[in-house]
């Protein structure tokens, strides 16, 4: 009895507590990755404007109907473009905005190692 | 002349980069409607301003030949300038049926706005918190959508009416 009672509370604990504050957190990162469209650089999360505050009453209605993260940012996109997404999605138009900084990496790793490489040469002869 | 290899690569790199953002520069970085024009309008229903039993849904758009949906809202100043054109659209037009959606507005200054300039719309809805403004792409009013009876948005209009709005709606429905 006394188990079932203190698995109760801590259940209740849960729900009222730790449940709600996740769910804050999982919204407000939603939130920071959507662009105000009528602001000069805010995030939806920044912004009290008019359209803010109705992109976070919709983002939270379909977070509580159990849509995911990427179906909100999808269904958002459909109505407002890519553009209300910080974060873009890979895709043909934007592959080297993903890719370039690789290849960078890895263009500036083989100019150094033929710099250091020349540099070596150098000093042998 | 010698010129070493990394030279070249590294200026080859720089044009690169330059030419990126002179590319970066002329894109258009805007909210664009453009991705709404083909696109069929999401289910939504919409209750009536003044009567919490009586609705209507994409299902009776289908009835239309065509149909403009219109956000308006009393605390609006455009939407007072563009009322003449839809005035005019629900007069001398039998083809096109006007829906009106009352945006996050007081019931009654909307009826008395509707009162004073005519009431142009075969229906009027509210959005009184905004939510059904969203599943049609829309972020400030006055703002119009044109669908024809598939659902498919064929014109989306951001602001008010004007003149040459008007005539382009006409020759699309004529």
């Amino acid at each position: 009895m006394k188990i079932k009672f203190l698995l109760f509370i801590g259940s209740m604990l849960f729900t009222t507590f730790v449940y709600p504050e996740q769910n804050q957190n999982k919204l407000l990162e939603v939130y920071k990755n959507l662009r105000c469209l009528v602001c000069q650089g805010q995030s939806i999360a920044d912004s009290n404007s008019d359209f803010a505050v109705t992109i976070k009453l919709v983002v939270k209605d379909q977070f509580n109907q159990g849509k995911t993260e990427d179906e909100i940012y999808k269904f958002l996109s459909s109505k407002y473009g890519e553009w209300i997404v910080y974060r873009p999605t890979f895709n043909v138009n934007n592959f080297l905005l993903w890719t370039l900084p690789y290849a960078v990496l890895v263009f500036g790793g083989f100019i150094i190692f033929l710099l250091v490489r020349k540099t070596k040469h150098n000093k042998a002869n | 002349m010698k010129i070493s290899i990394s030279k070249v690569i590294i200026f080859c790199v720089a044009i690169f980069f330059l030419l990126i953002f002179w590319q970066g520069l002329k894109i258009k970085s805007n909210y664009d409607t453009k991705n709404l024009i083909g696109s069929q309008i999401s289910k939504f229903q919409l209750t009536e301003i003044d009567n919490d039993n009586l609705y209507i849904s994409e299902e009776e758009l289908k009835k239309n030949k065509y149909t403009l949906i219109n956000f308006f809202a009393s605390w609006c100043a455009p939407c007072r300038t563009e009322h003449e054109y839809l005035l005019n659209l629900s007069n001398e037009n039998q083809k096109i049926k006007i829906i009106g959606i009352n945006f996050k507005d007081k019931k009654n200054n909307a009826i008395k706005f509707l009162e004073e300039l005519g009431n142009p719309y075969n229906f009027v809805g509210k959005d009184s918190k905004g939510k059904i403004s969203i599943l049609f792409g829309i972020y400030g009013i006055p703002e119009s959508i044109l669908v024809n009876s598939d659902l498919t948005v064929i014109k989306k209009i951001v602001g008010p009416i004007d003149q040459i709005q008007y005539n382009q709606i006409l020759k699309i429905i004529k």
